[in-house]
């Protein structure tokens, strides 16, 4: 496959720029993302990969608007041509769920248990498109007969303690899809649930955003699922995202230590969820004021001293690659 | 179907009240028979007088002859009033209800908003306002506060109608359809009587209603906060549904869920509370009539009273259960 492909001199779906999230708390200021930038194209997919905690949902929710208030973000995320950080809460409301979507991870809890998911999914699309209450209930039924629930139209009028994880999140994905998005993103969309269902659920969504040739921003913990779906696959590391590449470059000559050590430590596919803990160390806590440059330094084999002191360097290179390291592999 | 079970399974506690009840105005200081035969009686009237009221014979024995009449519907006779304690006890039902409904709209009136702004708008004036208002609500006893709102609006600012029950003495009641004094004045489109009766009945639905707000507005404003912090309100903000649809659609829903348990609760705590308040205002209602015939040892009206209460209370709690199942899909009333 030629890289990067033919399309790419076209303006990229969603631009993220030099994203700052900070977290103001009681306990301190929790630096949560800080420099992240990549582009998605449209049609395209890419995995966002990293342990726990390293900001993977915090730059979704950044992108959607939906981070809460005790957020202090700068930078800039350019969707379809419009700057959304910048936009009003009413302009991301007419955004959010239709031209830019999310499915979360923990489907149960994600709807609201006391309402029918007919009506949940009436509800966004009566939001968005030029529907009656009537139509999105009947197109709320289409939904779901898309994501392949049985029997569609009586599963409407069920709650979520009714259905199981997997049919909670085929659902998550109907209220998602409703409104034919430019981008999904997929927040750990299979995780909690067991593992045949796992490979069901991904399975649809893949399939589904191919069908319509939507973007697709999969957040992820497992490096050989990003492998399996994504194009390209950006690492993120304690708020930095500390490496982007093709899939096929960033396994075969991984250039930031923390990548080799993603690679390294995962034995090959369908691996165990607890592989992440074979890399030593841990993600440095992001409310300590001394924080170094390279947030990985105090993990890293290659670290020097100017690695603390920084500045960080990211560098871009000519295969469409970027990796934030002054000693790359 | 449900319903009916309900109710069978609230029989047994039921009949403990009758019991305890029965034991109860028995264990009572005081005799009946020396009351009534008053202070000057002989030895020999009294024990006339006692065998007259059947309060010579053993206790099953009463017990038997109390059951047996109530199975007819029959509580008995009140000795200070020679009417039937039934006929009585609904005579002054309207009274008492008139006060705990106006005192439960008024507290619900006042806790859902505030306790749904403060959860919207934590640290703001409102907050601080709904958490003044919890700590002290919970601080302060009813019959001073009773007493206190009269002080302030009756003695000092002379602007609230004297403490003496649903009318002042130049006021006629209204022609009875309710039984409630404001429902009934409008039906007869009688305004000067709905405002006198308004009046009275403002001081005393505003002392239940102080008592009741704060565990109203503390439970509204916690579940609210948590209802808007959950996972499906991040969902529904993630849709774009507008503002107005995730607050009172998806969040208030779920936050009332609580709200109604613990209203409940407060219903039957005001229930209590009544008999308090009802006396302070000389409100002539279920609680005071109870207090007046406990004073005279008079047992029928006691045990009349409480087992209204009892049953007031069934009849709430299945009430209050019947909402849960309407408002919550996951509790059905039949599990
Ligand atoms: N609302 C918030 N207030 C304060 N800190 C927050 C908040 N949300 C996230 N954080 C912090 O931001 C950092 C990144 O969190 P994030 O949820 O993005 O991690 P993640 O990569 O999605 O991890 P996981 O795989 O566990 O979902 C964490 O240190 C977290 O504690
Ligand atoms: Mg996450």
């Amino acid at each position: 496959m030629a890289w990067p492909p033919p399309d790419s001199r076209m303006a990229p779906l969603l631009a993220v720029e030099d994203l700052l999230v900070e977290f103001h708390t009681r306990s301190g200021t929790v630096r949560a993302l800080d420099g992240v930038s990549f582009d998605l194209r449209h049609g395209e997919m890419m995995a966002l990969v990293g342990e726990s905690g390293s900001g993977k949902s915090v730059t979704a929710y950044a992108i959607l608007g939906i981070l809460d208030t005790a957020a202090r973000i700068s930078g800039r995320v350019v969707f379809d041509g419009r700057e959304l950080l910048s936009a009003g809460e009413k302009a991301m409301g007419a955004v959010r769920g239709s031209k830019l979507a999310i499915i979360f991870q923990n489907p149960r809890t994600a709807l609201n248990p006391i309402r029918p998911i007919g009506k949940q999914i009436a509800d966004v699309l009566a939001r968005h498109g030029n529907v009656t209450a009537a139509q999105a209930q009947r197109l709320g039924v289409e939904m779901l007969a898309k994501v392949r629930i049985p029997d569609p139209k009586r599963r409407a009028a069920a709650y979520p303690f009714e259905l199981s994880g997997g049919m909670c999140q085929r659902v998550m994905i109907a209220m998602a899809l409703a409104c034919e998005p430019a981008l999904l993103i997929a927040d750990e969309p299979t995780t909690g649930l067991d593992i045949t269902t796992q490979a069901a659920i991904m399975g649809l969504i893949a399939e589904l955003v191919a069908s319509r040739n939507m973007a697709m921003l999969l957040i992820t913990h497992d490096l050989a699922l990003a492998a399996q779906y994504c194009n390209r696959i950006a690492v993120m590391h304690a708020g930095h995202l500390v490496e982007l590449a093709p899939t096929r470059l960033l396994f075969a000559t991984p250039r930031h230590p923390y990548t080799a050590n993603l690679i390294a430590a995962a034995p090959g596919e369908g691996a165990g969820l607890d592989r992440l803990s074979a890399i030593p160390g841990t993600i440095p806590d992001l409310r300590r004021g001394d924080l170094p440059a390279c947030r990985y330094s105090e993990r890293c084999e290659r670290v020097t001293p100017d690695c603390r002191t920084g500045p960080l360097l990211r560098l871009d290179t000519a295969d469409g690659r970027r990796v934030a390291c002054r000693h790359p592999l | 179907m449900p319903v009916l079970r309900r109710l069978l399974i609230a029989l047994p506690s039921v009949m403990g009240v009758i019991v305890v009840t029965f034991l109860l105005t028995r264990a009572l200081p005081g005799d009946p028979a020396i009351y009534f035969a008053g202070p000057a009686a002989t030895q020999q009237a009294i024990a006339e007088i006692r065998h007259a009221m059947g309060f010579d014979r053993s206790l099953p024995a009463q017990f038997v002859d109390y059951v047996r009449h109530l199975s007819r519907g029959d509580l008995g006779t009140s000795l200070t009033t020679g009417q039937p304690v039934l006929s009585e006890l609904a005579a002054r039902l309207p009274a008492s209800a008139e006060l705990t409904l106006t005192a439960l709209v008024l507290s619900v009136g006042i806790a859902l908003p505030l306790g749904i702004v403060a959860a919207l708008r934590p640290g703001s004036p409102v907050d601080h306002v709904c958490r003044i208002i919890t700590t002290a609500g919970v601080s302060l006893p009813t019959f001073f506060t009773g007493l206190l709102l009269v002080y302030l609006f009756y003695y000092l600012a002379g602007v609230a109608p004297a403490p003496l029950g649903r009318l002042d003495t130049f006021s006629t009641p209204p022609p009875h359809y309710s039984g409630f004094y404001l429902v009934d004045s409008l039906i007869a489109g009688d305004f000067v009587t709905f405002r006198a009766a308004l009046g009275q009945l403002l001081l005393p639905s505003a002392t239940m209603a102080i008592f009741s707000l704060a565990p109203l507005a503390r439970i509204t404003r916690a579940s609210m906060l948590a209802a808007l912090g959950s996972e499906f309100i991040r969902t529904a903000r993630a849709s774009g549904l507008g503002r107005r649809r995730v607050v009172c659609v998806y969040a208030l829903r779920n936050a009332l869920l609580p709200v109604i348990t613990t209203l409940g609760m407060v219903f039957s705590f005001m229930l209590g509370a009544n008999v308090l308040v009802e006396k302070v205002f000389a409100w002539p209602g279920l609680g005071s009539y109870a207090v007046d015939a406990l004073i005279a040892s008079d047992y029928a009206p006691v045990q009349g009273f409480v087992l209204a209460m009892a049953l007031l209370y069934v009849m709430l709690n299945l009430m209050i259960d019947l909402i849960y199942c309407l408002l919550d899909p996951r509790v059905r009333l039949d599990a």
